[in-house]
């Protein structure tokens, strides 16, 4: 029987890139494959993505696969882990590295049980145990009040990590490596779970995943009105506005803008957190942010436990004032 | 229409992180003094349920999976509205993984026999995995559509509103399949009396790993695929300096003053 060998990463694309969390994926990758003295390859899946395998390469790998078809074109789960399980018994990597996005959320589950094994979801840590050889996967649970070690038996091993948890190398443009192309062998009648069409909901301004100034409202905004408010602060610091679930499931804010565990998980160098009692689950989406500042009237939130500066009090009266005197010193 | 939806009973994931506890010896985590809950996930799914309940009518059965479950806990699901409640338990089903559960629960599900939805929530709010759902799936050879916002069910097929970063994918799946299901749903709904008084009538079905066909060795801790090595809480520094002043203006303008010091902005 053939042995598994090497580390692969799972490269999502999108439009002529591969994602942040794919080059993230490398890094790590690059880094667990010196250890144990193995190749590190790239797995590219998509249509029309024949240009991007050199990206990968340049971000770190040694090899990249492809997987090119019409099919392919938007994320279909039956399409995307039929494909994968062919990927994985062909190159039979010891680890996969896949993100925790969208399609990862749903990509990695069906593909390991497909596959008889178990994955671990949302790593924001990844090692080789230096006796045993095998991947410890690090990985908050419990909403974040605590983290986990996992280890797993059978190869491959495959994990899911974390938004920014991760560091990209820098892109290096003149490494080289071998391009292998892999049929699809797919037909549009094995896909059962068919997209019909893809609904973006534009925000105007800076989108939240870019944004270097974050400014969220909690529960405690009370109104669609009183984001209005942080609003106005978002954009006097060239910022965004995000918010907790409790705003996104009464329609006050976008869903989209949601921080959070099964929301956005984003590390700005500023995150304004407005009547947020920094529950962990909100907590797990901004508290790699660098500095995070907490507004509160109750002096027991756990805000304060993770935030560098605060302010004990009513958001109505702190928040008015707070942004005009920032108005002030952005113009002196 | 014929749906089952998963639910699991877990520690009290809204308690204050301050009551979160692990015990080292045993790599578990309880909340000090909070009593356990139905998963919220897991209620979204109930809720998703009770609504295509309500527009194409048909019977809910919901399954939970543990050991020396608290009845009022999981009895909460009929309140709001489900019919029958079949419990897996035994001290063989606890301290399972994804791969064990999973088995387990599409082991019932198949000896169920007649199924049309299979819903379940996006996550566990302890485990934080999200495979349960894609699991059953593949287990039993269904199409599977995860983070679910909305559910509509047409003629033999369902079509389903996924969550992603920037909106939501419109898909259609043929029936039967199993769906997760995310908080954009909306509110579950609180159990009425009426609804309580009808939930203290129903005996659940209480199906053991023979019951289901599965051998012991199959479920629980025996039979997982992931192991466990560490549980630990994250430390945190907790240093945070408070502006102060003697209204809440002036200390909103000193917190101004000591960021713009810090250069912060």
């Amino acid at each position: 029987m053939a042995e598994y060998k090497g580390i692969a990463v799972y490269c999502e694309v999108k439009d002529d890139k591969i994602l942040p969390i794919a080059a993230e994926g490398l890094g790590i990758g690059r880094k667990l494959a010196d250890d144990l003295g193995q190749e590190l390859s790239a797995v590219l899946v998509g249509s029309d993505i024949g240009s991007l395998a050199q990206q990968a390469i340049t971000y770190g790998a040694d090899r990249a696969y492809v997987v090119d078809d019409p099919l392919l074109k938007d994320y279909q789960t039956d399409a995307y882990v039929s494909v994968m399980e062919k990927v994985t018994k062909q190159v039979m990597p010891q680890v996969l590295i896949m993100g925790q996005t969208d399609s990862g959320r749903d990509l990695a589950p069906g593909l390991a049980f497909r596959l008889g094994i178990a994955v671990t979801m949302d790593c924001v840590d990844l090692a080789i145990d230096p006796e045993s050889k095998r991947l410890l996967q690090t990985k908050p649970v419990y909403g974040g009040n605590a983290q986990a070690v996992f280890t797993t038996d059978a190869d491959p091993q495959i994990v899911t990590i974390r938004t920014k948890a991760m560091t990209a190398l820098e892109p290096d443009t003149s490494k080289k490596g071998e391009i292998t192309n892999i049929t699809a062998d797919l037909q549009a009648s094995d896909i059962r779970a068919k997209i019909l069409d893809r609904v973006v909901e534009d925000v105007a301004g800076i989108k939240i995943e870019d944004a270097e100034v974050i400014v969220a409202g909690g529960r405690g905004i009370g109104s669609a009105e009183g984001f209005q408010q942080l609003e106005e602060l978002a954009k006097l610091l060239k910022g965004a506005m995000g918010a907790s679930r409790p705003p996104c499931d009464n329609g006050w804010v976008p869903d989209t803008i949601q921080v959070g565990l099964t929301g956005k998980i984003i590390a700005p160098e500023l995150y304004v957190a407005v009547a947020i009692s920094g529950s962990s689950q909100h907590m797990s989406g901004c508290s790699s942010s660098k500095t995070i500042i907490a507004i509160n009237k109750d002096p027991e939130a756990n805000i304060f436990r993770q935030a560098r500066f605060g302010v004990v009090g009513d958001w109505k009266k702190v928040l008015p004032a707070f942004t005009e005197k920032v108005r002030e010193l952005l113009a002196s | 229409m014929n749906i089952v939806v998963c639910v699991k009973q877990v520690i009290d994931p809204e308690a204050p992180p301050s009551t979160f506890k692990i015990d080292a010896a045993s790599n578990k985590a309880e909340m000090h003094g909070v009593p356990p809950v139905i998963d919220p996930y897991g209620e979204y799914a109930v809720e998703a349920s009770l609504r295509v309940k309500e527009a194409k009518g048909g019977k809910i059965t919901i399954i939970c999976l543990g050991n020396k479950l608290s009845r009022e806990v999981v009895k909460k699901p009929l309140a709001m509205g489900a019919d029958e409640l079949i419990l897996l338990e035994d001290e063989a089903y606890v301290d399972g993984d994804s791969w064990s559960t999973a088995t387990a629960l599409a082991a019932a599900i198949k000896k169920m026999g007649e199924y049309d939805l299979i819903l379940c929530g996006r996550e566990a709010s302890d485990t934080n995995s999200g495979q349960t759902g894609p699991g059953i799936a593949e287990i039993l050879g269904l199409p599977c559509v995860t983070i679910a916002r909305k559910i509509d069910i047409t003629d033999g097929a369902s079509r389903v509103e996924r969550v992603t970063s920037d909106g939501y994918d419109v898909m259609e799946v043929p029936i039967p399949a199993v769906i997760t299901v995310s908080n954009e749903i909306g509110e579950p709904r609180y159990p009425t009396i009426k609804g309580i008084m009808a939930a203290k009538k129903i005996e659940p079905v209480v199906w053991k790993p023979d019951d289901i066909g599965i051998d012991s060795s199959r479920v629980g801790a025996a039979g997982q695929r992931t192991r466990l090595n560490k549980l630990f809480q994250p430390v945190h520094e907790g240093k945070c300096e408070m502006a102060e002043g003697d209204s809440a203006e002036e200390a909103a303008a000193n917190l101004a003053l000591k960021l713009r010091e810090a250069k912060i902005f």
